[in-house]
């Protein structure tokens, strides 16, 4: 038998979503639209920039949305908060294992980063800033997910 | 407020309010944020082809995140409609360099010369729409995550996976940056 990797970063095993809270995951994307928008994140010109490293932009925005998420993570942890769904909060932990997913997976997706000039978030976010033509890439993404799934267990993990 | 009218926002009001959804996400319903597992619900739901790495219940596990990906779609339309469109002020550099990859439109948020349906018939075009599409989806799925679950809320966690991931997420960029689009446009 052989070892299956873990199959995703996201636990699958979560309770079901109210109707309330559904309303708000939809308005919170909504926000997230608009920030990815208005940060201009989304645009192939700010990735290229990024990727010469020609402008602070970009780093400052991805360094200080993570000193922002890691220290509201360290006080929720800290206050051992609940969630409003009444769960206790748990951040799951990544699996290492032999890393290769994580050193392979994520220079192939770097390298369709740089491409598209979109990240999946901003993918859909285009779409709806009118730029059509990344239907084609969200199909083309969930085809490359689709080879994924299918050739999983032949890949190194 | 001017600064939330007039686009685009500074870096240090954007990067904290992105960085607030990871908070925002456990705290409403214990949820990482992760956009790219998405993908894999679409899958899921449309087309699991018997295939065990679909065979889940994705009403349960992503009802709520594809949601919010729907969201950032209504985002992205609203915000564009909001204001006046400004060209993305790039460096001067990056605007030289472009130039001399062949990019002349720097309007709008993307160029036009590639990111439009006819130009899915040249080369480039195809190669960054078509291909880095799938190379996306592709990695994504193989690493587990994109910017938001790895770079953003997998950093945040201090997870080593995820700095693996978001040095493959440059290496990658910069090998499509300094050597395969110069290829692919100067053709």
């Amino acid at each position: 038998m052989t070892m299956t990797p873990p199959i995703a970063t996201t636990p699958l095993d979560q309770q079901k979503s109210s109707p309330a809270s559904l309303t708000v995951y939809l308005l919170l994307g909504i926000a997230f639209g608009v920030v990815l928008t208005k940060s201009e994140v989304l645009s192939w010109f700010r990735i290229q920039e990024m990727f010469r490293f020609q402008s602070f932009r970009m780093y400052g925005i991805i360094g200080s949305a993570i000193a922002i998420a890691a220290i509201s993570l360290a006080l929720i942890k800290r206050a051992g908060l609940k969630s409003v769904s009444g769960e206790s909060i748990s951040i799951p932990e990544k699996m290492l294992g032999h890393g290769v997913r994580y050193a392979l997976g994520g220079t192939i997706f770097g390298l369709g980063w740089a491409l598209t000039g979109a990240c999946p978030g901003p993918l859909f976010a285009l779409v709806g800033n009118g730029i059509t033509v990344m239907l084609a890439a969200v199909l083309s993404a969930l085809v490359g997910t689709w080879v994924y799934g299918s050739v999983r267990s032949r890949l190194p993990h | 407020m001017e600064v939330w009218r007039s686009g685009p926002w500074p870096w240090y009001l954007a990067g904290p309010l992105i960085g607030l959804f990871v908070p925002a996400l456990m705290l409403v319903g214990n949820k990482g944020f992760g956009i790219s597992s998405n993908l894999r619900h679409i899958c899921s739901a449309v087309v699991p082809g018997g295939i065990k790495y679909f065979q889940y219940d994705w009403k349960k596990t992503g009802l709520w995140n594809l949601l919010f990906l729907g969201g950032v779609f209504a985002g992205g339309f609203l915000a564009s409609h909001w204001g006046t469109p400004h060209d993305v002020a790039i460096s001067e550099q990056t605007r030289v360099a472009l130039m001399k990859l062949g990019i002349h439109d720097f309007s709008g948020v993307a160029p036009h010369e590639i990111f439009n349906w006819h130009a899915l018939l040249t080369l480039r075009g195809f190669v960054s729409v078509i291909v880095g599409g799938f190379l996306v989806g592709f990695g994504t799925a193989y690493a587990g995550g994109c910017t938001s679950g790895h770079a953003i809320s997998g950093l945040a966690n201090f997870q080593l996976p995820s700095l693996i991931a978001v040095l493959g997420f440059f290496a990658g960029g910069l090998l499509a940056t300094f050597f395969l689009l110069p290829l692919l446009f100067r053709v």
